[in-house]
């Protein structure tokens, strides 16, 4: 007879969210616990299966008795936690933030492979962006075409990093940073040589598959023809992750 | 290693300097270097030659009063700063004279008077040796009583009391925040022994503050000593000194105290021959203000990008490498040794109800005496400026005092009689911060003083969160049109929501206090901002 499985050492929460009551186990973040149960909760640096970012600030949550809002993605349960995601403000708050990567770089639509399959696009016709109040940069950043199956456009990269992670933590090379300061900053391939002449790159593309927006595309798209497709990267980091 | 063999070292110290009556002091901290005090001291030494046996010249820290360096003090040996005959903008060719004056009579046209509220104000526990030992002499900082409080802790005190005296002493973190040091200790402290870190946050970035820096370059001795006693306490046996590389003559000053200290046996394997465990390394900051953040600081010891990461886990449970760690500004670990020395009570007997001890300040700006005072919490802010700071320069009026740097805000005339301690700042709207007071007369604007400083946190933001890296740039946009008079009343509007959206959503402390400079000039100087705007 087999063993008896050992039982992790990890306890059980019920909180409350949205007025809703659930449970959850302690290990697990806000945005998980949301996730699992059709709260939609807004993100575009988190990723099911990659480590916590905690930088696009769109998964802000109201938690009762704290003075300050918390990111969902990087905030772990507690017993008794009573969460609001979807007050007055956290929308107004949202909008502004998604206002403010408009106008960062260039991200215009109707000029895009991303086009209709673009996640920043999608938050923020759901988070009912109609206008973008704040003045637009436009300032130009490099395309880099230089990889014979992809490429790198830095106008619609919102620094997400979803690529440096997937790219260190699942594939193992690490192909991908981030170099610079501020708004300067970009990813970079290896030390900042064309992505063509890297030498980590293995050209697997989970890169791409991940990026929330058309900055990282397959060559040879054209307008909205760029479809993303992320189902693997949960079972791949399960299987890189299992004991 | 008991405290009376380390009182008989002291007084062999001494006696090696038994023969000298006078002491001529130079001051080469960076602040008089780089007014020429090098020099001064060069010619001083030639003029003083072997002084009959009885004079001695030696490079000594900060003396406070930076704005009219290079200072030299003729003193008698072991009398204080007060004590001392204070000259004032010396030259090398002033040498002679000054040598002269050891035995006769001072040379007035250069002689600054000690009994002037500047000096006279001040309570010196954090810079009591500071401009009174040679920084670089482990002999001098041993003489005056060093390591007498790490030696006192490891032999008669047990970690539970060292944190017990901390605690009761009631100082508070140094670096900006506020937080209970005693308390941060306890919680470290309580973490499952294993390996734990101590750092010392000297990456002191923001504009117009150099308290750190003349601590570091005037008495570095005793940030070690405190590093140790943490170390002691916690259960920790590595140590950082994170310091900016900016600052090359603190750091090669800490590189000879750690050095001498390790030969001495106060650092190392076998501290003060005892079985604590102690070694520090320094590490330089590349420049970046955002490391001045404790997530930021650790992921650059780790060799990695200075970025900050979401808070918690706190550094205290999970810090340097995933490992406990406490992270300490270097004035708290300048105040340890003293704490330590004459006991917590004593400590908390200085200062207001919730605010204890002593902060020292940077004088900065358009003021009388530019230059570092060390005051007890809860003296006024007019007194400050108008009586230690001798007040506004070329008969203009105050306008304003910013405090807390980029993350701080401003405090207008009608505010200064507020006793400065941490809550009292807080509750006008800016903060302590890390001690740097930036006075402006009517010749500032404000909108172009909130400009600057948007201009700053823009620079510095490390670009890991939208609201921090996007929100900044559009602010110092908007700060920018209106300070051009081109602003409308819906930018000021708009200004005022984005400064809202990054206050509430950044990721770490720099962006969550980018928009203080600009709230609180729109709270006491509205109408600067108006006037600027445009019919729109």
């Amino acid at each position: 007879m087999p063993p008896p499985p050992t039982q992790p050492n990890v306890r059980v929460v019920t909180l409350r969210i949205d007025d809703r009551d659930l449970s959850a186990r302690e290990d697990e973040t806000i945005i998980e616990v949301c996730r699992e149960n059709k709260i939609p909760i807004p993100s575009l640096c988190h990723l099911d299966g990659l480590t916590i970012w905690g930088g696009c600030r769109l998964c802000m949550v109201e938690v009762a008795g704290q003075n300050r809002l918390l990111a969902a993605c990087s905030t772990r349960v507690a017993e008794g936690m009573r969460i609001q995601t979807n007050t007055e403000k956290l929308q107004r708050y949202r909008r502004t933030i998604i206002e403010l990567l408009f106008a960062e770089r260039n991200h215009v639509c109707s000029v895009c492979v991303s086009n209709g399959h673009c996640e920043l696009q999608w938050l923020a016709q759901r988070c009912g962006v109609d206008h973008v109040r704040v003045p637009y940069r436009q300032v130009p950043y490099p395309v880099d075409s230089s990889h014979e199956m992809f490429r790198v456009d830095h106008n619609r990269c919102i620094l997400c990093t979803r690529c440096v992670r997937v790219c260190d933590e699942i594939e193992g090379a690490h192909t991908w940073d981030v170099m610079g300061r501020g708004s300067d900053c970009r990813v970079i391939t290896d030390l900042a040589t064309p992505w063509g002449e890297s030498e980590s790159c293995t050209s697997c593309g989970k890169c791409v598959q991940v990026c929330p927006t058309g900055a990282l595309v397959k060559q040879g798209t054209s307008v909205g023809e760029m479809v993303k497709d992320q189902h693997f990267l949960p079972i791949l980091a399960r299987r890189r992750h299992a004991p | 290693m008991h405290l009376e063999d380390l009182a008989e070292k002291a007084a062999e110290y001494r006696a090696e300097e038994a023969h000298v009556e006078h002491e001529v002091r130079v001051c080469v901290a960076a602040s008089c270097q780089s007014s020429g005090s090098l020099p001064v001291l060069e010619a001083l030494t030639k003029a003083c030659g072997d002084g009959g046996g009885t004079c001695k010249v030696k490079g000594v820290g900060c003396m406070g009063l930076c704005s009219a360096g290079p200072l030299v003090a003729v003193a008698k040996r072991d009398s204080d700063l007060a004590d001392s005959l204070v000259y004032r903008d010396v030259t090398a060719a002033d040498a002679p004279e000054i040598m002269a004056s050891v035995r006769g009579a001072p040379v007035e046209r250069l002689r600054c008077p000690t009994d002037q509220p500047f000096f006279a104000r001040q309570q010196r526990i954090v810079l009591e040796n500071s401009g009174i030992i040679d920084p670089d002499s482990f002999k001098g900082y041993v003489a005056v009583g060093g390591y007498a409080a790490l030696v006192q802790a490891l032999s008669e005190m047990t970690p539970g009391d060292v944190l017990r005296e901390i605690t009761t002493s009631g100082l508070r973190g140094r670096g900006g925040g506020g937080y209970p040091t005693g308390l941060k200790w306890s919680t470290i402290a309580k973490m499952p022994a294993g390996q734990k870190y101590v750092i010392c946050n000297a990456d002191e970035g923001d504009p117009g503050a150099f308290m750190d820096r003349a601590v570091l370059e005037s008495d570095p001795h005793r940030i070690l000593e405190g590093m140790a006693i943490a170390a002691y306490a916690v259960g920790a046996n590595k140590g950082y000194v994170y310091v900016r590389a900016e600052y090359p003559l603190a750091v090669e000053r800490l590189q000879t105290a750690i050095r001498k200290a390790k030969r001495a046996g106060f650092l190392g394997s076998k501290v003060a021959d005892t079985q604590f465990a102690f070694e520090i390394e320094i590490r330089l900051g590349a420049g970046a203000f955002v490391c001045g953040e404790e997530t930021a600081l650790m992921a650059s010891i780790e060799g990695l990008r200075g970025q900050p990461r979401p808070r918690p886990p706190y550094p205290a449970e999970s810090g340097l490498w995933g490992c406990p760690t406490l992270i300490n500004n270097v004035e708290t670990f300048a105040n340890i040794a003293p704490i330590i020395r004459e006991g917590g009570d004593w400590f908390a007997s200085i200062g207001t109800e919730r605010s204890k001890g002593t902060k020292v300040f940077a004088l900065a700006g358009k003021i009388e005496n530019t230059g570092l005072i060390e005051v007890p919490m809860g003296t006024k802010l007019r007194d400050i400026i108008e009586v230690i700071g001798g007040g506004i320069p070329d008969g203009r009026a105050f306008k304003a005092v910013q405090t807390g740097g980029p993350s701080g805000g401003c405090i207008p005339e009608a505010h200064l009689d507020i006793p400065v301690d941490y809550d009292s700042l807080k509750t006008l709207g800016t903060m302590m911060g890390s001690g740097g007071m930036i006075v402006m007369d009517d010749s500032s604007c404000m909108v172009d003083v909130a400009r600057y400083f948007m201009e700053f946190c823009m620079t510095e933001s490390c670009g890991k969160c939208i609201p921090c890296r996007a929100g900044t740039q559009q602010m110092h946009g908007l700060l920018d049109k209106i300070t051009r008079s081109q602003g409308t009343q819906a930018d000021l509007t708009l200004l005022e929501e984005l400064c809202e959206v990054v206050q509430a959503t950044s990721l770490c402390g720099l962006g969550q206090t980018a928009p203080n400079p600009v709230l609180s000039t729109l709270r006491y100087f509205r109408d600067e901002y108006e006037q600027k705007l445009g019919d729109g």
